[in-house]
């Protein structure tokens, strides 16, 4: 199924967040994505962070920093996300196995260099951020109270195709 | 040009390359746990395409929490079990028969240099101390692997790693890989291999190679990788001799797969292991890595032996030669857990079992349990834990625990002291 990119933002501002802290193993006992939805992000500490505030339960996108999604190779990591209706990560940098698992789903796993991620964060202070994703000009537009930047990315043909398909068994299916 | 294990490997399985860069590569092994794969199983089925590209190249095992603990871990179990049954898949293994995943399949033979294996979980570099590209992936890679035998790779430039010098007495693979990752850090080695090299690897059996291989991803590795050498025929050969005359030609056959003289590497480390000193991690990320005298005197309350990385039989014959003889302190509880079955008969026969109860540590079967905190010693807030295990992550082994990492030995002399203890220092 395709997804929704963009929207509200929420920020979180550190590296190395690994997948126990956005989804811990002991609710790896789930058989279904769904039964995650509530338990997003429970582990992560994070000074302003409350994984039970307004702020998760809006955001459509989530800003981080480097090595993102470091650790187990736990889908449920972006599934968790993926069920919280948050199909858009930008960070400056990712664990392959968590990127790879976001385009298989037919996400987005943004990277954008540190200036860029930097910029992102600086514009934070400026209210609540808004991200809008053209996938066709590979653009993002980040909006903040009355200030607005422009960021450029790029993704791999491959990964374009398995957003274009919905994801890894869709495009495997149809060719292999 | 010459090309390295892994670029030989890729070019001998590339199936399809949609896009440059995207390697689709055959598998060989497509192996299985309860906990990533129920859920590709449902998928199939929901999409009407439960079935298998080849029975006998997928493996799977109930090991991460077994016997099951409650309903829900009945329940993944069951779903691994009937999907097992109704695709006739013959190496599948059931409690009592289980183990944790990365010694089972070893030590089942399943693993041959120059294979392909994926499975829905980070630790499976640990195969490629066979020579083998083995990578952990998500449950959509998984189930594509079930059902069409092929995974994507962006393929990954590798990151030579000569281990020259000798281990001291009492130093081991474990202090080893730890070292090592302090140095390359959390990141350092993301989407690349970690080709392990020089005589410190040559003079390891292969227990210590995968416990070298397993902690490849902690740095972010793809794969760890080892040459196949005739340690390697060595521990294969009992399911391979039907394949070759005799072992010299199993080892021609294999160096095949070694890393060409003039192959191309992205960068080339070089660790002189010769004065390092038995590791410890302190903080919450698996670089934070000092001397274990650095952290000597540090209460722990539980020991824990056993996992993926350090529950083979050489590690408890490590363990227990520092426990003979010896309490553990008051203050602490250990664990043990043999990681397969054929372990836990070896460490009995050899007397292992007696020594760790004599001592006063809890013996449990094979399972991956208490590593990442689900069942069989799952911390209380504010606990630490010395462990044989691989991931120190905030909560890993429990919510508001905290995991220090250490090798077989260090986690035995810290049960007997009660605090972090360097085994040599033991009186």
């Amino acid at each position: 199924m395709k997804k929704q990119f963009g929207g509200p933002a929420l920020l979180l501002n550190r590296s190395d967040i690994n997948t126990d802290e956005i989804i811990p193993a002991k609710y790896l006992t789930e058989v279904t994505k769904e039964a995650l939805k509530p338990f997003c992000l429970e582990d992560l500490k994070l000074e302003g962070f409350d994984p039970a505030g307004p702020r998760l339960k809006a955001a459509r996108v989530v800003i981080s920093r480097e090595n993102f999604g470091c650790g187990s190779s736990r889908e449920h990591a972006p599934w968790v996300f993926e069920v919280n209706d948050i199909h858009t990560i930008i960070a400056q940098s990712y664990a392959r196995i968590f990127r790879q698992n976001m385009f298989n789903g037919g996400m987005l796993a943004i990277e954008l260099p540190k200036v860029d991620i930097d910029r992102l964060f600086a514009l934070e202070a400026a209210g609540e951020m808004l991200i809008a994703v053209d996938l066709e000009q590979l653009r993002i537009v980040a909006t903040a109270g009355s200030q607005s930047e422009n960021f450029s990315f790029d993704i791999s043909g491959f990964d374009k195709a398995l957003v274009a398909a919905g994801g890894w068994v869709e495009f495997a299916d149809s060719r292999y | 040009m010459g090309q390295t294990i892994a670029e030989k490997i890729f070019a001998a399985h590339l199936r399809d390359e949609p896009f440059p860069g995207a390697k689709v590569l055959s598998l060989d092994r497509v192996l299985c746990h309860e906990i990533t794969t129920p859920v590709a199983i449902a998928d199939l089925e929901a999409r009407g395409k439960d079935r298998v590209f080849d029975k006998t190249k997928i493996k799977a095992v109930i090991d991460h929490v077994t016997p099951a603990k409650d309903s829900k871990t009945a329940l993944q179990a069951k779903m691994l079990r009937d999907w097992a049954r109704r695709h006739d898949i013959q190496d599948f293994f059931d409690v009592g028969r289980n183990g944790v995943c990365h010694a089972l399949f070893p030590e089942k033979g399943y693993i041959r240099p120059g294979f392909t294996v994926i499975m829905g979980d980070s630790h499976t570099c640990t195969h490629g101390a066979f020579g083998a590209f083995a990578a952990g992936v998500g449950t959509t890679d998984l189930e594509v692997g079930i059902l069409k035998g092929v995974c994507a790779f962006r393929e990954p430039a590798t990151i030579r790693v000569d281990l020259v010098g000798k281990l001291s007495p009492g130093v081991y693979s474990k202090d080893v890989i730890l070292h090592v990752i302090g140095q390359l850090g959390v990141n350092g080695a993301t989407d690349r291999v970690l080709e392990f090299r020089g005589p410190v690897v040559d003079a390891m059996t292969m227990d210590a190679r995968m416990t070298l291989c397993n902690m490849a991803i902690e740095a972010g590795g793809t794969c760890g990788i080892c040459l196949p050498d005739m340690v390697t025929v060595d521990y294969l050969w009992p399911f391979i001799e039907g394949d070759y005359a005799d072992k010299a030609a199993a080892l021609e056959s294999f160096r095949y797969w070694h890393s060409d003289a003039d192959a191309r590497y992205e960068k080339t480390l070089s660790f002189d292991v010769s004065a390092l000193n038995p590791q410890v991690t302190f903080g919450f990320k698996p670089d934070q890595v000092k001397p274990v005298s650095e952290l000597a005197g540090t209460r722990v309350d539980q020991i824990y032996i056993g996992t993926c990385t350090n529950g083979r039989i050489e590690d408890l014959r490590q363990a227990a030669a520092v426990l003979k003889g010896r309490k553990i302190a008051d203050s602490v509880r250990g664990i043990v857990s043999p990681a397969t079955p054929k372990i836990f008969s070896e460490a009995l026969a050899e007397g292992l079992i007696q020594i760790f109860m004599d001592s006063g540590f809890c013996v449990t079967n094979p399972t991956c349990g208490a590593c990442l905190g689900m069942s069989n010693g799952v911390l209380a807030e504010g606990e630490v834990c010395a462990s044989t295990s691989n991931r120190n992550f905030n909560g890993r082994m429990g919510k508001g625990g905290m995991v220090h990492l250490m090798s077989p030995s260090t986690a035995a002399a810290t049960a007997i002291a009660g605090v972090i203890t360097d085994a040599r220092q033991l009186v």
